[in-house]
């Protein structure tokens, strides 16, 4: 047998179960949709987690540093301080906060301005606010810029408040783990509506195969179509999975965007991205063959001729 | 090419249809099997078509022993044989062109040479130009044809026949035994299973008459 003649039987088995679902759209068409809805749903977790990614990928001035010099370290130590600081390839920028503003800070914030009247000399030290760069705005990266600062002379105490902020980014792990654990479950599921949608096929085409195998046909013979059937029922179901997902992403943007805008955003949320769109109908067709081979390799097996 | 040795062979259900059956079709031979139905004429078919296994004795199809094909090499064991059935067994969602074709297409045949050898085995059976029917569009008899047309299309060394003329008027089964007749001229080895006596009289072919589950009489060539 030859490659080309090889090919073109394949490219013939392919339309003729393309042409065997256009026949019988309805069923097939309610084995996509079942398929579509399993994969939408960990899809739709993946584009939360995808814009819960982008929406705090601004906060990381919620990991800024504190540092408070000792009482001793006058103005120009202070400057010095912030610019050793500065240096450093892991702070994006670097603020003094003199004891003097910052008094004058708390008095307007606090209104106990006739206590602090009282006050013989300004309790406050000078301070410094450090954002870190980027890259080391994570938990472990500032935990580590901390400790550096710390070690700095005349540096009485360093203060981040990351807890809430490690608390979001392990609900969003959290969130991550869900999706995988989802998707995993809802592939076996999609296996498995496939494998029954192909078990029901093949009794219905029973007489066909035994007249195959009786002029000599193999199972793996027999089984092609079934492939393709298979093949095609899990790309449809990734289709609709997609629109579903579009529609959904569409349903809940105008929503998110006002939430955004209440809080001063200008975030915008974004759907699946062209090359996820193609992994998940590269996935979605896998596992409609999967399905039908495991299916069509048991029940071809079990049917012959009498 | 084909040699019954002691065959038994027991259904599940316990029926037994086959009680020591001996018997030796030659290369290039013609052989009816005849008895009454339940005689075992089916059994014998399909223990060469390994559609079944003997219970106990030897069947050997062209030198080989059956019993040493795993189910495994089976369709390629199935592929030097052409079965005809009494009820055709066709694809009634294909036209006669593709049904025919099956054996070609299995064997990987391209499909210029499919083209060309499924007309030629349409017209050996008289139905060129049938091609797009579909068999329900057909008489019985066209129906039969066509399965004849389809065992015999990838040239098989043998050709098998179950009860073929079951459902057909006398003329018409005339004919297709004629058909069987011309196959066996050319070489390759006939065995049809019938019941219908008056029709074989006008063949000189040998018969190897069953009866409960043996060979009761064998007439020579």
């Amino acid at each position: 047998m030859n490659l080309r003649a090889y090919g073109l039987r394949h490219a013939q088995t392919f339309v003729g179960a393309l042409g065997r679902i256009a026949a019988a759209p309805l069923g097939a068409l309610m084995t996509m949709a079942v398929i579509g809805i399993a994969l939408a749903l960990p899809l739709c977790l993946v584009v939360f987690l995808q814009n819960a990614r982008a929406a705090t990928a601004g906060w990381n001035d919620a990991f800024d540093l504190s540092v408070y010099l000792v009482k001793s370290a006058d103005l120009a130590r202070t400057r010095d301080i912030a610019t050793e600081i500065q240096k450093r390839g892991d702070v994006a920028t670097v603020q003094v906060v003199t004891a003097t503003a910052a008094l004058a800070q708390f008095r307007k914030d606090s209104g106990f301005g006739a206590a602090l009247d009282a006050l013989q000399d300004n309790p406050l030290p000078n301070t410094l606010i450090v954002t870190p760069a980027l890259a080391a705005s994570t938990p472990a990266g500032t935990a580590a810029l901390r400790t550096a600062i710390a070690a700095i002379a005349d540096v009485d105490k360093v203060q981040i408040d990351t807890a809430w902020v490690e608390r979001l980014l392990a609900m969003i792990d959290l969130l991550r783990r869900v999706a995988l654990l989802t998707a995993g479950l809802l592939g076996i599921g999609v296996v498995l509506i496939v494998g029954n949608t192909i078990r029901l096929d093949i009794l219905n085409r029973r007489t066909e195969i035994e007249v195959m195998k009786l002029v000599g046909g193999s199972d793996g013979f027999a089984r092609r179509p079934f492939l393709y059937g298979g093949l095609c029922y899990g790309f449809g179901g990734g289709v609709l999975a997609l629109v579903l997902v579009g529609a959904a992403t569409a349903a809940v943007a105008a929503p998110v965007a006002r939430l955004a805008g209440l809080y001063g955003s200008r975030f915008q949320l974004t759907g699946l991205d062209f090359s996820t769109g193609i992994a998940v109908l590269a996935a979605a067709s896998l596992l409609g063959w999967v399905g039908s081979w495991i299916a069509a390799t048991h029940h071809i097996r079990a049917i012959n001729p009498s | 090419m084909i040699q019954f040795d002691q065959v038994y062979k027991r259904y599940p259900n316990g029926r037994e249809a086959l009680a020591g059956v001996s018997f030796k079709v030659a290369r290039g031979d013609m052989a009816f099997l005849t008895g009454h139905s339940g005689a075992g004429k089916s059994s014998i078919l399909k223990l060469i078509g390994l559609i079944e296994r003997p219970t106990r004795g030897r069947v050997i199809v062209d030198g080989r022993s059956t019993d040493s094909i795993k189910a495994g090499s089976i369709p390629q064991f199935r592929r030097q044989i052409g079965m005809v059935f009494q009820d055709h067994k066709l694809l009634h969602d294909r036209p006669v062109a593709d049904n025919v074709a099956l054996p070609l297409i299995i064997a990987g045949i391209a499909r210029r040479e499919i083209d060309k050898r499924v007309r030629a085995a349409l017209d050996q059976v008289g139905l060129l130009g049938k091609e797009r029917s579909r068999p329900l569009e057909l008489s019985t008899g066209e129906q039969q044809r066509v399965g004849i047309a389809r065992a015999v299309v990838a040239k098989p060394p043998l050709l098998i026949a179950d009860e073929p003329t079951g459902n057909l008027d006398p003329d018409l089964a005339l004919e297709v035994m004629r058909l069987f007749k011309r196959f066996n001229d050319v070489g390759v080895t006939v065995i049809v299973a019938t019941h219908d006596v008056h029709l074989i009289d006008q063949f000189g072919a040998r018969r190897i008459i069953l009866g409960e589950g043996r060979v009761a009489v064998e007439t020579p060539p």
